[in-house]
């Protein structure tokens, strides 16, 4: 019982402390693309934290004690959206209380409002997998995605730290520009590769498809969200017999084991993309993220 | 004539209006429906000693503890719908239905609503709700790792405390994470009974949770709580006679748990140690039935406690194992001479091993063996489950 109120005064003591005049704006992100964007628009003016790493299925993790504290402290939450997080973040939202960054809220922002969503399913049914039914939120693999996003979150950071909404915009500006040359640099490097087929782990690559003219003829997973089967795989290399498939496709936090396999079947080059940024060596911001995407791709087979 | 040629004018101007219509996503009255989400699950269990004779050595127990049915049965249906109710509101509510003798019950598990917009962080949450003492308690029983509660929770919680009340929470703003709160309650259900006789306000609790990472792989939170409770007439029917209580009955509860998962990615391959520590001191009068001795009534006064800790090891993705201990020990102290099970003959404990494999995140077979030593003699039991979720993605607690 003492323990108690002793614990009560001491966290209120902590609460009541004053805090740094000119303190980061906190930017809670759910992935690290987003983090890095907000970096990149917000430099020394946002202090963003993602909450899964690179390693890490953001799918399927949990509502971790550090997680609710750090939503708890956010002036922004960044997400992904389209069902993404369903499983974690809205619980972390209700946990953590913090009024600010409820949905609809400012301080709320999801990135899937500003790209238009593929793969929106006309049913969806749980015996389909883990399905979306808003469609696919693997949004980041388009770099023009990437700049719609960039742009809206700009403006976000701006209203919400009025003060310096100039820095913001003249930051968003300057991104905006090296952002437009570097994706007609990517696409003009992978222009030679329209019409390739594709197979990927999980259906998380579509955006980079539409943007790169790929055709996805398969998938390791026999439902989205469900580990490959050994009856799956060889249904699969039954199927891509007679096709030349340019590339099988996974991302790091997906078990290396399925495409290795079927790479070693049919001589088809597998390769790890960087899904996100700090995911492979070299993608360390979001420029380096989609020249080492575009690198793998183009270099699979030559 | 002149119809068509309206229309032709028409045309142009109707067709980006049809396309952006279109383009919309159409809204709808079920839009704003709830997520509603139905848990199905029922078991086979075998056990060696007879179940209506279950009873653990030291403790008075609730009317409706006891084992899962023998053989083949339904476990209870929990349907819950749950949503924002406007942007200051959330609400929710579980209820159960359960079939047994024939007969199907409804019952309310939770129906609360809680706040979403407070300033400081602060939480209010009204309603009938499990209360947010300990580890397990507020976790529903699909969600368990074990198909039974800790011999501890039965004991002190019936398996869970819930009833109706307020509960204040904040999340204090520091980087570490610390959560207080408090709740204030009815006093309905056990280990409290008949809150009308104490105003309506039976029971409150405390609470205090703190938790953070430990690199990119392991995450903990611990915790320390306690429930006072008024027990105006707690009934608890023992083998041969039953037994009344009316009395205080204080109760806390550590806990912790540590979660590991490679790469932080519990999907692949993850473990989980969890224990909790249950301390009860209870005192007041006893009123004792019993079919030799008839009526009599004393002081009883007792000093309790309990503990249990487990691991479950998930090695490959939908493949688990684990293994849990439990043990519970009492020191009563009893003014009546009739036989009860508050005079304890042996210190009740349980080792449980169990396996499950789930298909998809919404469907989980589980088969579990027991060896129980807490009623008079030795219970082995096996108990082979299903647990299956249907409808919108439910989100676990950590």
């Amino acid at each position: 019982m003492r323990i108690l109120v002793v614990t009560i005064v001491a966290a209120a003591a902590l609460a009541a402390a004053p805090r740094p005049a000119h303190a980061a704006l906190e930017v809670f992100t759910c992935e690290p693309e987003w983090a890095a964007l907000a970096a990149e628009l917000g430099g020394p003016l946002v202090n963003a934290e993602s909450a899964t790493t690179p390693e890490q299925d953001p799918h399927y993790i949990q509502a971790r004690p550090s997680l609710i504290a750090k939503v708890r402290r956010a002036a922004l939450v960044v997400c992904t959206g389209a069902d993404l997080e369903v499983g974690w973040l809205p619980l972390l939202l209700r946990q953590a209380g913090n009024a600010a960054v409820q949905p609809g809220q400012p301080g709320s922002f999801v990135a899937a409002d500003y790209v238009e969503l593929l793969d929106k399913p006309s049913s969806v049914d749980r015996a389909q997998g883990d399905v979306h039914p808003y469609g696919n939120p693997h949004i980041q693999t388009d770099p023009r995605n990437i700049g719609k996003v960039a742009a809206a979150l700009a403006e976000r950071l701006a209203m919400l730290d009025s003060a310096n909404a100039a820095t913001y915009r003249s930051r968003a500006a300057d991104f905006a520009m090296r952002w437009q040359a570097a994706v007609e640099r990517w696409t003009a490097a992978v222009a030679p590769l329209k019409g390739r087929q594709v197979v990927t782990h999980h259906k998380g690559w579509v955006y980079l498809e539409t943007w790169a003219g790929l055709t996805e003829i398969g998938n390791l997973e026999p439902k989205p969200g469900l580990p490959p089967s050994a009856a799956h795989l060889a249904e699969l290399l039954d199927q891509l017999k007679g096709h030349d498939v340019a590339v099988i496709i996974r991302s790091v936090y997906e078990d290396g084991k399925a495409s290795e396999w079927l790479g070693s079947r049919t001589s088809i080059p597998h390769v790890v993309l960087p899904h996100t940024v700090g995911s492979v060596p070299g993608a360390d911001d979001l420029f380096g993220m989609f020249d080492v995407m575009v690198r793998t791709l183009t270099e699979a087979r030559r | 004539m002149e119809r068509y040629w309206r229309a032709a004018m028409a045309a142009p101007f109707l067709f980006p209006i049809c396309g952006a219509a279109l383009a919309q996503q159409q809204v709808s009255g079920n839009s704003f429906n709830p997520a509603i989400s139905l848990i199905l699950n029922g078991h086979y269990a075998s056990y060696s000693r007879n179940p209506a004779e279950y009873q653990l050595s030291g403790f008075l127990l609730d009317e409706e503890a006891g084992l899962a049915s023998e053989g083949l049965s339904l476990d209870e249906t929990e349907l819950s719908i749950s949503s924002n109710i406007d942007d200051k509101f959330y609400g929710s509510l579980s209820t159960s239905l359960e079939m047994s003798d024939g007969e199907t019950s409804v019952d309310v598990e939770e129906a609360y609503v809680e706040t979403l917009t407070l300033p400081k962080g602060l939480k209010v949450k009204a309603g009938k709700f499990l209360s947010d003492v300990g580890y397990l308690n507020p976790i529903h029983a699909h969600a368990w790792d074990f198909n039974d509660a800790p011999l501890a929770y039965v004991a002190m919680l019936n398996t869970a405390y819930s009833d109706a009340g307020v509960q204040l929470r904040w999340v204090v703003p520091t980087t570490l994470f610390i959560e207080l709160g408090g709740e204030l309650l009815r006093g309905d259900s056990f280990p409290a009974a008949d809150g009308a006789q104490s105003s309506g306000t039976g029971a409150w609790t405390m609470f205090a949770h703190v938790g953070g990472d430990v690199g990119d792989t392991s995450s903990w939170r611990a915790g320390l709580s306690r429930l006072s409770a008024d027990a105006n007439g707690r009934a608890s029917p023992f083998d041969g006679g039953s037994a009344v209580f009316t009395g205080a009955s204080d109760l806390t509860i550590a806990d912790f748990v540590w979660k590991w998962a490679k790469n932080g990615n519990p999907r692949d391959r993850n473990y989980v140690i969890q224990a909790e520590y249950l301390h009860r001191s209870e005192g007041g009068n006893l009123a004792v039935s019993t079919i030799g001795a008839g009526d009599e009534s004393g002081r009883y006064t007792g000093t309790q406690d309990g503990y249990y800790v487990q691991g479950v090891y998930q090695f490959r993705p939908r493949w688990r194992v684990g293994a849990r201990y439990d043990r519970l020990d009492a020191s009563n102290t009893v003014g009546v001479t009739a036989p009860t099970p508050l005079a304890a003959s042996r210190r009740p404990s349980r080792v449980s091993a169990m396996s499950d494999f789930s298909n998809s995140e919404f469907s989980r077979f589980r088969l579990q063996l027991s060896r129980d030593d807490s009623g008079p003699s030795t219970d082995d039991q096996v108990v082979l489950q299903y647990i299956m979720s249907l409808g919108a993605h439910g989100a676990h607690r950590f």
